[in-house]
């Protein structure tokens, strides 16, 4: 475990005055967050605004070329920083599922605690059984991804981070490559999730999720934080011209 | 020049490394006549091959069954068996019956020539294989549509079919004909005075084997090497816009 | 409307250019010939033909002046030693076979790792992997077989006892080499086209890069790899008859040993055909099952 001085009292996740840039092109342009242990927030804003960059930084996928980013108190971007320390910590759920295809639904689940946490099977074998229930799946423990449905492989992948027990949940538009009826069985897993006290971070085009489930809402347009609040003040009293512009396109 | 060669003769007086293509005029000559046959017999080789795949595509789309199955066969039989052999069937089994039945004395063709053709038709066959393919890729709407302006089929097949399937299948053909360079190197065994043969006579007669092992490795790389970059520029230069990854 | 053959232009909906298909699901020569051989009657015609010549032959035998021995009784005299070798030797055409198995067999073991190795986030292992890749891929076989077999020693010194390598060995290791960066490319590419998805999925559970690769990316890397692999193995068996130039008794070289011990020009062509067919019977049916399998892959289930 990661030496520190971290108390729940501090923000679970701090991101300080990022900024990232892909070869020329600056993609965040100060980003600043905090994020508490048991929060959920919802990051949303128009494409290209630099969303999933923002959270990909978070778990090292991307790195950053000024600023900060901390999880439990560690600096993210540190050199000598052990990444797969911090990946046993933070865990993601991507767009395109990326479930391995030639491994059934219960052996995604259980790999990264076998092979990485490197518990003893039984162990691994219960809490993924107790996953795919949580998920509602029983009955597909032994389907291959290729026999699911998007909406189903998707929340294996959920169960699949699960089962290495982060203690934050980034989702990275989650429900972009689902048909309108399958986004509703994720969205109701991971309301679940944030109920029993997880700390989640989504980027996400779901308004009504946002307003139900997030504690703040922040809205990024080309790299900068715009505006932020909780739902209620957000969406019924957004300050900023820009903020108004994209709620009135997609509300 | 003079001194380049005399820094090689020094080399071998003082260190025992005998490379006497450069600084023996015979061996050089020779060897550089080596390396010109190689060259040439590549560049004939890869010629024909490819106008032997062209016709065989175009045969292939023949009405007549008999046709297909003979252009059929003919590939299977020169992608089923080795290139070597088919070079000594040539020269060695063809050539003499032939002369035998036309009563020609010291065989029909020389060495050159049977490689030329033993060559010629291995590397047809798997072009053959590949023009199909990139014939295939021409849709059959754009055929349609050049029948209905009133060409004929051979026109078709040479003003817009080929030019189309052509720089689909590029990569593999040139891909084929880089192996196509590497087998000329066969054609040692039926004694053409190619690089490698004549290396070994080389070799044979100043004892230096691992000095011209070295060098011949090295000038086969470089002829390789040097064709590999051109095909990518080619290859780069004819793209259509807008297709493929 | 689009449809499922177009391609990715500029301004139109409509199909510029089809994919192109080597090996996808057109039907082939092999799929052609595979059909008709397999085809009863073609069989029985096969047989009329044989019996047909050897009547004719028998009877041109005596006509010769040499009644004793047909075209069909020269090939049944030399067959065993073109297939086997010199008795009490290990050669023929037995030992082509060998030495194509012992030779795929290394090249591909050595090939996987300069494969993974032209991968790798190290700077200097993928440079080297690359070089060597390309060092063997742009050779001459016979170039190779030369240099191996004339410069490696043939006798070499083992903890006081001397051992002889034989010639075969020798050609064997040089035939390995161009597999070996073959397979390399295989392998490079076969990795380069899984979904960055995978890779990206895979870290994010912390697994380790060595832990990806061979858990996650190489298990969906085989079945991609296995027809460019076959295809290798093909042509390596139809380049084994170089050997033969090195000095090796391999079947080449005992076809030629047997024509110039009979001396009858007429029967330059049936043997060559003979050692042909042989070459013929064991790589076509390999071909075709490779056709196949690409068949299989490239159009079966979705998941790999």
């Amino acid at each position: 475990m990661i030496e520190n001085s971290w108390t729940p009292d501090q923000p679970l996740v701090s991101l300080n005055n990022v900024h990232k840039s892909f070869g020329d092109l600056e993609v965040l342009k100060g980003i600043t967050l905090d994020v508490m242990k048991g929060e959920v927030i919802c990051i949303i804003g128009p494409s290209g605004s630099g969303k999933s960059t923002l959270i990909r930084c978070i778990n090292a996928l991307n790195d950053i070329q000024a600023g900060s980013i901390t999880v439990e108190g560690q600096e993210v971007h540190d050199p000598h920083l052990d990444k797969l320390e911090l990946r046993k910590k933070v865990g993601m759920v991507f767009q395109q599922y990326n479930l391995f295809p030639h491994k059934t639904a219960l052996e995604n689940i259980m790999m990264a605690p076998l092979l990485v946490l490197k518990q003893s099977k039984d162990k691994v074998e219960e809490r993924a059984l107790t996953l795919i229930k949580k998920v509602r799946l029983e009955g597909k423990e032994n389907s291959y991804p290729g026999e699911l449905s998007g909406g189903q492989q998707q929340r294996v992948a959920i169960a699949r981070s699960l089962a290495m027990n982060p203690d934050v949940m980034l989702f990275d538009e989650v429900t972009a490559a689902l048909d309108p009826e399958t986004v509703k069985e994720v969205l109701v897993t991971i309301k679940e999730l944030a109920e029993d006290g997880m700390t989640c971070m989504l980027v996400t085009h779901e308004m009504g999720f946002a307003r139900e489930v997030a504690d703040h809402i922040y809205f990024t347009d080309r790299g900068v934080i715009v505006e932020h609040g909780p739902p209620a003040t957000f969406f019924d009293q957004a300050q900023d011209p820009r903020t108004k512009e994209f709620l009135g396109q997609i509300l | 020049m003079e001194i380049v060669w005399d820094w090689f003769e020094w080399l071998n007086k003082a260190h025992g490394i005998k490379l006497t293509i450069f600084y023996d005029e015979w061996d050089r000559g020779r060897f550089l006549k080596g390396i010109w046959t190689t060259i040439h017999l590549s560049v004939v080789c890869i010629l024909l091959s490819v106008f032997v795949g062209m016709t065989g595509a175009w045969l292939q789309m023949s009405r007549f069954v008999w046709i297909r199955r003979v252009v059929a066969g003919y590939i299977a039989f020169f992608r089923n068996t080795p290139p070597l052999v088919q070079l000594y069937f040539f020269y060695f089994a063809v050539d003499r019956t032939l002369a035998g039945f036309f009563d020609v004395k010291g065989g029909m063709m020389d060495s050159y020539g049977w490689a030329v053709i033993s060559l010629s038709f291995f590397a047809g066959a798997f072009n053959t294989e590949i023009f199909r393919a990139g014939v295939e890729a021409v849709p059959k709407s754009t055929i349609e549509a050049s029948e209905a302006l009133g060409y004929t089929k051979f026109q078709i097949y040479r003003y817009i079919t080929l030019p189309l399937a052509y720089r689909v299948c590029l990569p593999a053909l040139n891909n084929n004909l880089i192996n196509l360079v590497k087998t000329t190197t066969v054609a040692y065994a039926i004694a053409v005075p190619e690089t490698l043969y004549i290396s070994n006579q080389i070799w044979s007669d100043e004892y230096n084997v691992p000095e011209m092992m070295n060098v011949v490795w090295i000038v086969y790389l470089l002829l390789v090497g040097v064709l590999v970059f051109l095909m990518h520029r080619w290859e780069k230069h004819i793209k259509v816009p807008g297709f493929g990854q | 409307m689009i449809s499922p053959n177009t391609i990715k232009s500029g301004k139109t909906d409509l199909p510029v250019l089809l994919p192109f298909k080597l090996h996808g699901a057109t039907r082939t020569a092999s799929d052609y010939w595979t059909e008709i051989i397999s085809n009863k009657s073609f069989v029985i015609f096969i047989l009329a033909v044989l019996s047909l010549w050897m009547l004719i032959d028998s009877a041109f035998a005596q006509v010769t002046g040499n009644p004793d021995q047909t075209l069909w009784d020269t090939i049944v005299k030399w067959t065993p030693l073109m297939m086997f070798g010199p008795k009490g030797e290990f050669g023929g055409f037995v030992l082509n076979i060998v030495v194509s198995f012992i030779a795929m067999g290394l090249g591909t073991f050595l090939g996987l790792w300069l494969g993974i190795g032209q991968v790798s986030p190290n700077n200097l292992i993928r440079r080297v992997s690359w070089v060597t890749t390309q060092l063997f891929r742009n050779s001459p076989w016979l170039v190779l077989l030369f240099y191996f077999m004339l410069l490696l020693p043939f006798r070499v010194e083992l903890f006081g006892v001397d051992y002889d390598i034989p010639g075969w060995t020798k050609a064997t290791f040089a035939l390995s080499l161009p597999i070996m960066a073959n397979v390399s490319e295989i392998v490079r590419g076969a990795i380069e086209s899984i979904p960055t998805g995978q890779w990206e999925s895979s870290e994010s559970l912390a697994f380790s890069r060595s832990q990806t690769l061979w858990r996650i990316i190489l298990p969906q890397c085989v079945k991609r790899m296995i027809p460019p692999w076959m295809n290798w193995y093909c042509i390596l068996t139809m380049s084994t008859p170089l050997i033969s130039i090195l000095g090796v008794s391999d079947g080449m070289t005992l076809t030629q040993d047997a024509l110039a011990a009979e001396g009858r020009s007429e029967y330059l062509i049936p043997m060559y055909l003979w050692l042909m067919s042989w070459f013929f019977a064991y790589s076509y049916p390999i071909a075709a099952w490779t056709r196949r399998l690409e068949n299989k892959f490239v159009i079966g289930k979705g998941v790999l």
